[in-house]
């Protein structure tokens, strides 16, 4: 029983991050219809930045104030805002009209440069480090008999707020109603008068403030930031991303709840069957899915009309 | 369209003159280095070192990519020893001819460990080779340095499989076989484990090998092992595995995997009041073990090629000038790059020539030579037989508990 | 007066004549592949000759991939997983052969000797059995659109390079020539990688069967791009749907360059699994996705759609990386500012759609009848 309950709790965990990486690949591809490969990198620069951050401020060390992590939080948050912005700005704005395989590339060129750029010595450096604990390991409630961690719990409750807050953004706002009209149909949103360029780049701001909280709260749970080439960061993008195309790419409440579809699945199934195929379990979700229903769960398949 | 035709052309021509223009540098480099002609495959290099001025060395190793840290530490390590020497030449105090490295980055593919090996051979026209840390790296460039007969020496590739490529590949650590004899018999005698559960990193030949060269010698001796979990180095989280062995209730945790794997499974198994002790491989060398796994590591054991707490004044000069040149403590891949390197700078010096012949036959010779990580001897199967230690983690240093002979049985 | 039906039988030509049409290019690719290995590979010495190997096994992956991903429009991020699996059964069937054959791996017989042959086999047999796993997925997800088909293609990689990550050690000697062949398929080597430690058939003084595949590959590809069937893709690509109506199979003939390309991705495996100093490292860097991807760049940039713009792009990218090898750990930063920078500035890539031979300098060069 009490297995049963820690299997949960950490799909959970997993699961909100997922949903936070999630949503920067479910809104690029909604309004722009590309996948950002980059995106998986802007979180590995966002567990990054925290990391030096909290060095920066002194609170590497142990016995850092309360204050210490929603201030890391918000910094980190708009770091990486901005350096979403620019990538957008600089890298992909060029290639609006060309064809989207171009983009594609040029989203790889960026993963690739912020990658190696990350690990020269005068960026983040070439080691693997701990992240500092800006929160407590120390249980806060037990259920059934399984400790919940401060970390774990803070992490699943602030993904949450920040679901719902994209939810609030995107469904009850001007700018939400301005996202949604591009990502439905781009020109007829601008000869309506919707400034198209900004309303992609505040996408872009959104979505690299989620990814970078996503991980900042990944460097908090697992305590250590692989280096910045790392198979681990295109992993932990790659599976968000799988969630995001499961729950039907485009779709906000779909990238959640492809996100813990996956965190369920492969904890599950890798405690009961075999840790072994614990990522072939993520794909096998994945074609199993579009096979059954091509635009994912939450997703329309949009007939195309001549 | 007129316009744009225009530009191709001129852009295909830069591309095709830059190329033509590479080439030429290129081929006017090797007519002015090398001096020699193609050697043909199997007659060895012989057509290319020039017989004055320094030998050249290669070493091929990942300098770039996510395993960067290995080749840079090895790499280190191999310089510390050539600067040594030819310093040690020009104060007259060694006879011989200067030596010269070359190191070529292979990014950690295996595609590029091929290419780059073929290109210190046959570009450079080195006189052997050294390289790399992966065993899986050894195998592909090992394979291209057999295949022209130049020896390469692997400093720090554990697998069985690196030196059964041909007589032309050395190594001068112990295999994973002998480390991990000595982990059971540790487990087993000092420990007094008897049921033991392991976790072990599938994506790493070196972690799975390691798992099996265990549980042999541990389950013959008695032990049990009462689980045994799989995981992936991209995935950190390890719950699902931790929440078997927690039911499986072990009385020592055996993690065969690298250092930050090690030692982030640690701190979540301590998280999950996992409290019996962990005992790990040489892959756990590093200063970053205790920074990643805090508390968690502190009291663990695992099996090394040295400790620089060693009190042999092999070891303590080395620490000392290591730490001069880097600012660093030298982990064991730093060690074991300079002890290859010396083992082949001894091994050319007692050479009767240069020849990749006579060269891998006086690096098969070497006997008792004496390394910072023990004294090597290179066995018929080109392996080293050298002994281990098994280290323990407390706060910064490691105190060596005990070291296991080579004829360990 | 005659239909047309009529006459379809008598315009057609006879079996010989057009088998004596077709058969020249194949020749003139054998002669080049020979002139390859008797003239350039000895010439050029063997630094030279390993990069010339790995730019024919680069110019076999982007000019297949070519098929899917320029022809068709279709957009596969697979194509490493089609490597792997041909590679892995190709490098078995020699291994294993050679010694259930002749009780040992070396490489038997020199240029063209009875283990070349066995090459050959294993290539081809590899570059079915891609094309098998080609049809498994190809036949579901080309239901699919666009995007979702490169997340199946990615996808099927992933768990193919998993599944073999599974496998058993790869076995030797007495070992080997006991097990059945069944066995045998399963002991792949794991993380290790399948290699041959007794020596590889296509080192570089013995790129014959490299050049043959890729001549092969290119009368394919080209007469393929020409063909009905190639029109039929180009069609699809432009606008599936148009194609539809106007009574293109769309689905069929999405399949088929599906299975085409993975049937020469295998045979790209199974020549990367002979080449020296090279192992079939299920890794994402060998194997993966970031194979995948490196294969993609090639298409792209030299132009999706373009032969020749494939080709260039697989000697450029091949031979790039090896000329910043000493730059080290800022060599990745140039690629992908080099990336970057190409895209932007030159979307269409380096040759567009169009191929060698459309381009004004060429027809300066060789001014060819005054056409256009």
């Amino acid at each position: 029983m009490s297995r049963l309950v820690d299997v949960f709790l950490h799909a959970l965990t997993q699961g909100s991050l997922y949903a936070l990486i999630a949503l920067g690949y479910t809104l690029v591809y909604g309004i722009l219809r590309f996948i950002n490969f980059a995106h998986s990198d802007v979180v590995m620069v966002g567990a990054w930045v925290s990391y030096t951050l909290a060095g920066v401020f002194g609170w590497a060390a142990t016995g850092s104030p309360a204050i210490a992590m929603p201030v890391v939080l918000i910094l980190t948050m708009g770091i990486c805002a901005v350096l979403g912005f620019t990538i957008e700005r600089l890298a992909y704005r060029p290639l609006r009209r060309a064809p989207r395989l171009n983009v594609l590339i040029t989203a790889i060129g960026v993963s690739l440069f912020l990658e190696h750029a990350g690990r020269l010595d005068a960026v983040f450096g070439p080691d693997p480090v701990s992240m500092p604990k800006l929160l407590s390991e120390e249980p806060l409630f037990h259920i059934a008999g399984v400790a919940v961690p401060i970390v774990d719990a803070t992490v699943v409750f602030l993904a949450i707020a920040l679901l719902l807050l994209l939810e609030w953004l995107v469904y009850r706002t001007k700018l939400g109603a301005a996202m949604r009209a591009v990502s439905f149909d781009e020109r007829t949103a601008s000869l309506m008068g919707i400034n198209v360029d900004r309303v992609v780049s505040i996408t872009f701001l959104i979505g690299s403030a989620l990814a970078a909280a996503g991980g900042m709260f990944y460097g908090l749970k697992y305590g250590q930031l692989d280096v910045t080439a790392g198979s681990v960061w295109v992993l932990l993008g790659l599976k968000a991303f799988v969630a995001a195309v499961v729950g039907g790419i485009g779709n906000i409440r779909g990238a959640v709840a492809g996100a813990f579809l996956i965190a369920f699945v492969e904890n599950f199934m890798a405690t009961y069957a075999s840790p072994a195929f614990q990522d072939a379990y993520v794909f096998a979700i994945l074609i199993i899915v579009l096979l059954v229903k091509p635009g994912g769960l939450f997703g329309s398949v949009t007939r195309e009309k001549v | 369209m007129n316009l744009c035709a225009w530009r191709t052309s001129k852009l295909v021509m830069t591309m095709a003159l830059a190329l033509v223009a590479t080439t030429a540098c290129n081929s006017k480099r090797n007519s002015s280095g090398g001096g020699g002609s193609d050697p043909t495959p199997g007659s060895g290099t012989g057509a290319g070192p020039a017989a004055t001025g320094p030998i050249l060395i290669g070493h091929f190793a990942s300098m770039s990519g996510a395993e960067a840290t290995f080749g840079q530490s090895t790499d280190n390590g191999v310089r510390l020893a050539m600067e040594e020497r030819n310093a040690a030449i020009d104060a007259g105090k060694l006879k011989g001819r200067k030596i010269e490295v070359k190191t070529l980055d292979d990014q950690g593919k295996t595609q590029e460990a091929g290419t780059a090996v073929n290109r210190l051979i046959n570009e450079d026209h080195v006189v052997a080779i050294l390289g790399e840390v992966a065993s899986g790296l050894s195998l592909a460039g090992g394979a291209v340095a057999q295949h022209y007969s130049v020896p390469m020496i692997s400093p720090s590739s554990t697998n069985p499989q690196v030196t059964q490529v041909g007589d032309m590949i050395f190594r001068v650590c112990f295999l994973d076989e002998f480390q991990g004899k000595v982990m059971a018999k540790f487990a087993k005698d000092e420990l007094k484990a008897t049921k033991v559960a392991i976790l072990f990193d599938q994506s790493q030949p070196y972690s799975q090998g390691l798992a099996d060269f265990f549980e042999k010698p541990f389950t013959e001796a008695g032990g049990t092992i009462v689980t045994r979990q799989a995981y992936n180095s991209s995935n950190p989280d390890v719950s699902a595995q931790l929440s078997s062995v927690k039911e499986a209730a072990p009385d020592l945790v055996v993690l065969p995997g690298y250092y930050t794997q090690a030692a982030n499974i640690a701190r979540q198994a301590r998280k999950l009041d996992i409290t019996v002790p962990f005992l790990g491989g040489d892959g756990w060398d590093s200063s970053k073990l205790e920074e990643i796994g805090g508390d968690a590591v502190q009291g663990s054991y695992y099996s090394n090629h040295y400790s620089p707490e060693e009190q042999s004044p092999v070891v303590q000069e080395f620490v000392k000038k290591y730490q001069a040149k880097y600012n660093q403590l030298p982990d064991g891949l730093a060690a074991l790059g300079y002890d290859a390197a010396n083992l082949l700078f001894q091994a050319i010096d007692k050479s009767p020539s240069l020849s990749g012949k006579d060269l891998a036959a006086t690096i098969a010779a070497s006997k008792d030579f004496v390394g910072v990580t023990g004294a090597i001897t290179i066995d018929p199967n080109r392996d080293a037989s050298k002994s281990a230690v098994v280290v323990q983690v407390d706060h910064g240093k490691r105190t060596p508990i005990k070291r296991y002979p080579a004829d360990l049985k | 007066m005659k239909t047309l039906a009529q006459r379809v039988p008598e315009l057609t030509p006879g079996l010989l004549p057009t088998l004596g049409r077709s058969i020249w290019p194949f020749l003139a690719g054998f002669g080049f592949a020979y002139l390859m290995q008797v003239g350039i590979a000895p010439a050029v010495g063997e630094f030279y000759g390993s990069l010339l190997v790995n730019i024919g096994i680069a110019i076999v992956l982007a000019v297949s991939l070519n098929i899917v991903n320029g022809f068709a429009g279709q957009f596969s991020i697979g194509h490493a997983g089609f490597m792997l699996v041909g590679g892995n059964a190709a490098a078995a069937i020699v291994y294993y052969g050679s010694i259930k054959l002749w009780g040992s791996p070396e490489i038997h017989g020199g240029f063209l000797g009875p283990g070349e042959l066995l090459l050959v086999a294993g290539c081809v047999a590899g570059g079915l059995w891609a094309a098998f796993a080609g049809l498994i997925v190809g036949l579901p997800s080309l239901r699919l659109r666009g995007d979702y088909l490169a997340i199946v293609t990615l996808g099927f990689g992933e768990i193919m390079r998993v599944l073999v990550t599974q496998t058993g050690p790869q076995l030797r000697g007495k070992d080997a020539a006991e097990a059945s062949w069944f066995t045998l398929m399963t002991k792949l080597n794991g993380n290790l990688g399948f290699s041959n430690p007794q020596g590889a058939y296509l080192d570089p003084q013995n790129p014959f069967w490299v050049w043959v595949f890729v001549s092969i590959l290119l009368i394919v590809a080209y007469r393929l791009k020409s063909s009905t069937h190639g029109r039929a893709l180009l069609a699809v690509r432009e606008n599936e749907v148009a194609a539809e109506a106007m009574g293109v199979p769309t689905t069929r003939a999405k399949v088929s360059a599906f299975v085409l390309a993975a049937f020469f991705a295998g045979i790209g495996g199974a020549l990367f699994a002979h080449e020296l100093g090279s192992t079939l490292k299920p890794d994402p860097s060998t194997l993966g996705f970031q194979k995948s991807f490196d294969i993609v760049i090639m298409v792209v940039i030299g132009g999706m759609g373009s032969i020749t713009g494939a080709v260039l792009a697989a000697v450029i990218l091949t031979v790039m990386p090896e000329l910043f090898r000493e730059f080290d750990q800022y060599r990745m930063i140039v690629y992908a500012l080099a990336l970057i920078f190409m895209m932007i500035l030159r979307p269409q890539g380096l040759m567009g759609l169009r191929e060698l031979w459309d381009t004004s300098w060429w027809r300066r060069i060789f001014r060819r009848g005054g056409a256009s």
